[in-house]
């Protein structure tokens, strides 16, 4: 693996907005057939992370590499192209439309001639299905049922499905556990376990520790837009990678503040001191 | 018992119930003799005078987007065909013309501020609105210094327009709606191009990712919408022989109301054309049929607002409906059996 290049690198990535650095000093690489999950708590810059991979930002400072020559993004449609997928929390998918239909979107198959050029129902929908079902999601077997029908799971499935389909080399999931059920999160990460079996490069966005741990062979623990630890799999238990999202130290010295506190509520000493005020 | 559920999950089963439902009533309460009331042309007239104007403002709605600069657009579309063909007295040609890119170029500058902007739609359409509604009435003082100006138009201009079929007073509007509505619901149900106007309806921003070009869809569905309107104008100022300034403020709301019990959602994503068609229909029977029936006209308009909110909650469930369906289920067949 290690003397392949890899298929996504950043190289210094520093992202600011005005005077505020968001990103700072982000070095990561990612090969063909793993998964990088990338930890950290809220307002870390994950997010920003993400958009910058994706085309929404552009870096301020630093290099994007993929397969070691150096690109550069200046829309999500660039990303895209050259196989940078991501999918969102609630799938981003169209929750009205039919799977089949949904599917398709932008590039929709069609029969017919001319200004009689027809959508393609039949054929959009077995192949939708089928991609699907390559994932082992059997109970999705119409394509005539709408998105919004399915569960969270199905539909996160639905769009990994989709955007392998289309031949994404990089796929980038932001956070697809957050708002699902244990029994509907391990469907996700069955699929992307499968996803990493057909070679694609899967950059996972959680900060569900046992997720990641379930799936993961690389993570990266974001604090404060820096790069706070960056290590392979069975390198750090599950409750020093804990301890490293929430800010590690600063997780002790609150613990231990509280702690302190509702002793100092007991004591007289506390009592006195409210008096006073 | 499966086609009825199958009937019930599409966009268009509540307009049909509507429909229904407005008949049953104004043949059980009101007396009307239902053959009378379909052998009837005012409502039929009426029903393409909105129905065409509905389709592409469902069209549009289905994109999430809303116009209500339509109200001033039919009549800027008669006032443009009759201040050039009548009160100037050049070809018809020019006057269709001429209504037309009206339509056209008040739909651009709809299309290119909504894209251009974060203003919502129904603002930037309530300014064109009362801006169209200024611009015709002080438009047609400068120019023919009356708000009414006479039209004469040729034969084949009447015939293709605005003639009326059948040696009675069917509208030849009706044949236009019936093409045009034709045309939408290919175009929505069966090409890439609605298979756009769904996604940019239900997520715009996931559509313009998928690499649909949403601001080029949005600007061309304002477009037809407001061209819609001026090209009904324009018919009923050859129709009638002549154009007024008007508000049209009746026709924003009747329409929209067409739309809605036709089943489109207003917030956008989902809808069909034949939804929005007996949508047209039903308002306009609502409206003109009542002159049909024992009860007092003055009562159309609870009639219409009842039958608004009913339409609202029966489309809510039926999209629940659709949502929920998941065939092949043996749980799901027991369900419909019970």
């Amino acid at each position: 693996m290690a003397d392949q290049a890899p298929i996504l690198e950043l190289q210094n990535v520093d992202k600011s907005f005005g005077p505020i650095d968001v990103l700072s000093d982000i070095n990561l690489k990612v090969h063909a057939g793993e998964v990088l999950c990338l930890l950290g708590d809220n307002g870390a810059g994950k997010s920003t992370l993400i958009k910058t991979l994706c085309g929404v930002y552009t870096p301020t400072r630093g290099k994007i590499l993929m397969d070691g020559k150096e690109v550069h993004f200046t829309r999500p449609r660039d990303a895209q192209e050259m196989g940078i997928s991501t999918v969102h929390q609630f799938g981003g998918t169209f929750p009205l439309m039919s799977i089949g239909r949904s599917f398709f979107v932008g590039v929709e198959p069609t029969k017919g001639w001319g200004p009689f050029k027809r959508f393609d129902r039949k054929t959009a929908n077995e192949i939708s299905v089928k991609a699907v079902q390559d994932f082992g999601i059997t109970r999705i077997d119409d394509g005539d049922r709408l998105v919004g029908g399915l569960s969270g799971g199905e539909r996160q499935s639905l769009a990994i499905a989709r955007a392998v389909h289309f031949g994404a080399r990089v796929l980038i999931l932001d956070e697809p556990t957050a708002a699902l059920g244990v029994k509907q999160a391990s469907h996700v990460l069955r699929i992307v376990n499968e996803a990493k079996k057909r070679g694609l490069a899967v950059i996972f966005i959680t900060h569900q520790v046992m997720h990641a741990l379930a799936v993961g062979d690389h993570f990266a623990v974001l604090i404060r837009g820096k790069l706070a630890a960056n290590f392979m799999k069975g390198e750090k238990s599950r409750e020093e990678i804990t301890d490293l999202m929430a800010g590690g130290e600063d997780m002790a010295t609150l613990e231990a503040q509280i702690a302190g506190e509702d002793t100092e509520l007991h004591s007289p000493a506390h009592v006195r001191t409210s008096q006073q005020d | 018992m499966d086609m009825i559920a199958n009937l019930l999950r599409r966009p268009a089963a509540a307009s049909i119930l509507s429909l229904l439902g407005v008949l049953a009533f104004y043949v059980f309460i009101g007396g009307v003799d239902l053959g009378n009331l379909m052998g009837a042309a005012s409502w039929v007239n009426y029903a393409a005078r909105i129905g065409i104007v509905a389709i592409a403002v469902g069209l549009l709605m289905t994109s999430g987007e809303i116009d209500i600069s339509i109200g001033a657009m039919i009549p800027a579309g008669a006032m443009t065909t009759a201040i050039i063909s009548g009160y100037y007295e050049l070809p018809i040609v020019f006057g269709i013309l001429g209504a037309l890119a009206v339509g056209v170029l008040v739909g651009l500058f709809n299309g290119i501020l909504a894209v251009r902007t974060t203003v919502p739609t129904l603002i930037i359409t309530l300014g064109t609105l009362v801006a169209m509604q200024g611009v015709v009435l002080a438009g047609s003082r400068l120019l023919t210094g009356a708000a009414s100006v006479p039209l004469t138009a040729p034969d084949w201009a009447k015939q293709a327009f605005g003639q009326l079929m059948f040696g009675g007073s069917h509208q030849v509007l009706i044949v236009w709606w019936v093409i045009i509505t034709t045309i939408a619901w290919f175009v929505l149900h069966h090409t890439k191009y609605g298979n756009w106007i769904f996604a940019i309806g239900g997520d715009r921003e996931s559509a313009r990712n998928a690499g649909v070009p949403v601001d080029r869809m949005t600007i061309i569905l304002f477009v037809l919408t407001s061209t819609s309107a001026s090209f009904v104008g324009m018919c009923h100022a050859i129709l009638f022989n002549s154009a007024q300034v008007s508000g049209g403020m009746g026709d924003i709301f009747n329409i929209i109301v067409s739309v809605v019990v036709g089943g489109v959602l207003l917030t956008g994503g989902f809808g069909s054309v034949i939804g929005i068609f007996f949508g047209a229909i039903t308002f306009a029977i609502v409206n003109k049929g009542i002159d049909f029936t024992a009860i007092d006209r003055n009562w159309s308009n609870l009639i219409i607002g009842v039958m608004l909110v009913i339409a609202v909650l029966l489309n809510e469930n039926f999209r629940q409906l659709a949502l929920r369906y998941a065939p092949k289920k043996k749980s799901r067949t027991s369900e419909a059996s019970q």
